[in-house]
C-alpha cells in the first residue's frame, strides 16, 4: 500500500495506470483534462503499455474506445459535460454492444449557459443509457471504484462510468492509498472476452442491424445484465475489502442507524454533510447521512431498508430533471413507496453550475427536518 | 456451425448485444430488395471477370477455376440487389438493367 497526496484526477489516472488498458482514446475537456494529462505522462514515461489515441472529438474518443473494446482488449477513456454530450450516440453503442469499457466522468454543468463548474447534469443525463454508474466522494473512492467498476463491467458485459465532482474532487488534493501494483493486477485479473472481433478462428459480427424482430430481446438482455451488476458489485466490494480493508457497498451509512432524520446525497457533498452530522451529534441531535455510491443499477430495496426508520429525509440533487422530480429524489421516493410507515421526503436542488454549499446551509436542512418543516422543492443557495 | 437467430428465439437464447455468427447472410435473400434486374447477354460477354470482381454481393457465379478459362455464368438473383455496378464496369456492354416490373417470375 502506497499513501500519497494527489488530486481526484490523479487518482483516476493512477487507477488507469494499474489497470494498464491496451487503448486509451481521449479528448481534453475541463475539468477532465488532468486525467488525460497525467495518463499521457505515464505513457510518455513508459510506465504503461497503453496506446493513447489523440482523437479529434469526444464522439471519436468513444468510437475508438468502442472499436478497441470490440477488438478484444481493455479500453478506457474519460470526459466531462459537453464531452459526454458529444459522445452520446456512441455511449449507447458501447452498452448496446455489451462492451465493458470503464470511463471516468468528471461532473460538470452542461451548457447553456457555458459553465465549467460542477453539477451532475452531464452524467444524470445519461442515466438511462445502460451504463453502470458509480459516484465517488473523494479521490480515494475514485481510485477504488475504478478497479471495482472494471471487475463488475467485465463480469456482466456492461460499460461503467465512475463519477467525481469537477474541480472539488478532480483538482482538490487529498490522501489516496494505492494498492500494491501486483495486488491490484491480481484483483482485476486477465481480460479474456468470450467473443471479440480479432478472434480470427471464431469470426463474429458485433453491432448488427436488428429491427422490431430482435431489438426488444437485445435490450431485455441489457436489463437482465444490470440486475446481475447489482449482485456482482457487492461481490467485487467484498473481494476488494480483503485486499484493501475498505468496506464499500451500494451506499455508506453515516450515523444513520439511530438517526431520526437524514440527508441523501452523491459525491463530494457527502464530506461536508459528515462534518455537519458530527457537530450536530455533539449537540445531541440525531441526524445522519446516506451517501449513495451505486446509482445504476439502483439498489431500491436496500435503500428502503436503510431509510425506513427515519421520520424524514432530505434528498439533495445536484441536477434538475426539468418538469419532474430531480434524478436522485425520484429514485428515493420510488424506493420508499412500499414502506408502510415511510419517512417524509424533502427534495432539495443545490450546487447548480458549481454554486457553493456551506455547512450552515446543511445545518438548516437538518434543523428544518427536525422541526418537521417539510414542503415543496427547495432550490438551496439560489437567489429568490 | 452457423446458428441463425430466428424470431422464435427468446432473449436468453440470443448472443449478447445481437452478436451473430458468420455466414448468416446466406440465409437472407436480399434479392427481394431489387428494383432493376441485370440482364446478361452471354453472346457478347468476353468473360473478363471484371463484373465478378466488382459485384459487392459476390453473386455473379462462375464456372471453372483456371483464371485463363474461367467463365461467368448467371447472376444469383436470390442475392442480387440490382445495384448495377456490373453494368457500369462491363467493357463490352453486355449487361442491361431492366425494371423488375417487366418480369413475371
Amino acid at each position: 500500500m502506497i499513501r500519497k497526496v494527489m488530486t481526484g484526477a490523479a487518482a483516476a489516472a493512477n487507477a488507469m495506470k494499474q489497470i494498464n488498458p491496451e487503448v486509451v482514446p481521449v479528448y481534453p475537456i475541463t475539468p477532465q483534462t488532468p486525467i488525460a494529462m497525467t495518463f499521457a505522462q505515464f505513457v510518455a514515461d513508459g510506465e504503461v503499455d497503453s496506446e493513447m489515441i489523440r482523437v479529434e472529438s469526444e464522439h471519436s474518443a468513444m468510437s475508438a474506445t468502442v472499436g478497441a473494446s470490440a477488438a478484444g482488449v481493455r479500453a478506457m477513456t474519460a470526459t466531462s459535460s459537453a464531452g459526454l454530450a458529444l459522445m452520446w450516440e456512441i455511449v449507447g453503442v458501447a452498452s448496446g454492444c455489451r462492451l465493458p469499457i470503464v470511463m471516468n466522468v468528471v461532473n460538470r454543468a452542461l451548457s447553456s449557459p457555458i459553465n465549467i463548474h460542477c453539477d451532475h447534469s452531464d452524467s444524470m443525463g445519461c442515466r438511462d443509457h445502460s451504463w453502470i454508474q458509480i459516484y465517488s466522494e473523494s479521490g480515494q473512492e475514485v481510485y477504488d471504484f475504478n478497479l471495482i467498476a472494471l471487475k463488475v463491467a467485465e463480469k456482466v458485459k456492461l460499460p461503467a462510468m465512475v463519477m467525481q465532482d469537477g474541480f472539488i474532487t478532480s483538482h482538490g488534493s487529498g490522501i489516496v492509498e494505492l494498492l500494491d501494483k501486483k495486488i491490484a493486477k491480481q484483483f482485476i485479473g486477465e481480460y479474456t472476452p468470450e467473443h471479440y472481433l480479432l478472434d480470427v478462428d471464431n469470426p463474429i459480427t458485433i453491432g448488427p442491424l436488428a429491427l422490431a424482430d430482435f431489438t426488444f430481446e437485445i435490450k431485455r438482455q441489457q436489463e437482465e445484465a444490470m440486475k446481475l451488476a447489482k449482485k456482482e458489485f457487492l461481490k467485487a466490494c467484498k473481494e476488494y475489502k480483503k485486499i484493501s480493508g475498505k468496506n464499500y457497498g451500494f451506499f455508506e451509512e453515516y450515523e444513520l442507524k439511530d438517526a431520526d432524520v437524514a440527508i441523501v446525497v452523491l459525491n463530494s457533498t457527502a464530506g461536508i454533510v459528515k462534518e455537519v452530522v458530527d457537530s450536530m451529534r455533539e449537540k445531541g441531535k440525531k441526524v445522519g447521512l446516506l451517501k449513495l455510491n451505486l446509482y445504476r443499477p439502483f439498489p431500491y430495496a436496500e435503500v428502503a431498508e436503510a431509510l425506513s426508520h427515519l421520520k424524514s429525509v432530505a434528498v439533495m440533487d445536484r441536477s434538475y430533471s426539468y418538469g419532474a422530480d430531480a434524478p436522485l429524489v425520484g429514485e428515493i421516493k420510488n424506493s420508499l413507496f412500499d414502506v408502510p410507515k415511510r419517512p417524509k421526503v424533502q427534495s432539495i436542488v443545490f450546487g447548480i453550475g458549481g454554486r457553493n454549499i456551506y455547512e450552515e446551509q446543511i445545518e438548516e436542512v437538518f434543523e428544518n427536518l427536525l422541526n418537521k418543516k417539510i414542503g415543496d422543492v427547495i432550490h438551496l443557495g439560489c437567489r429568490e | 456451425m452457423t446458428k441463425v437467430p430466428t424470431p422464435a428465439d427468446g432473449y436468453k437464447k440470443l448472443k449478447e448485444g445481437g452478436m451473430v455468427d458468420p455466414g448468416t447472410s446466406k440465409f437472407f435473400h436480399t434479392g427481394t430488395w431489387r428494383t432493376f434486374r441485370p440482364v446478361w447477354d452471354e453472346k457478347k460477354c468476353i468473360h473478363c471477370q471484371i463484373c465478378t470482381a466488382y459485384c459487392p454481393d459476390d453473386c455473379i457465379l462462375t464456372k471453372g477455376k483456371d483464371p485463363k478459362t474461367v467463365k461467368r455464368t448467371e447472376t444469383d438473383m436470390r442475392y442480387c440487389k440490382g445495384c448495377g455496378i456490373c453494368k457500369e464496369v462491363c467493357p463490352v456492354k453486355c449487361i442491361e438493367m431492366k425494371p423488375e416490373s417487366e418480369f413475371n417470375d
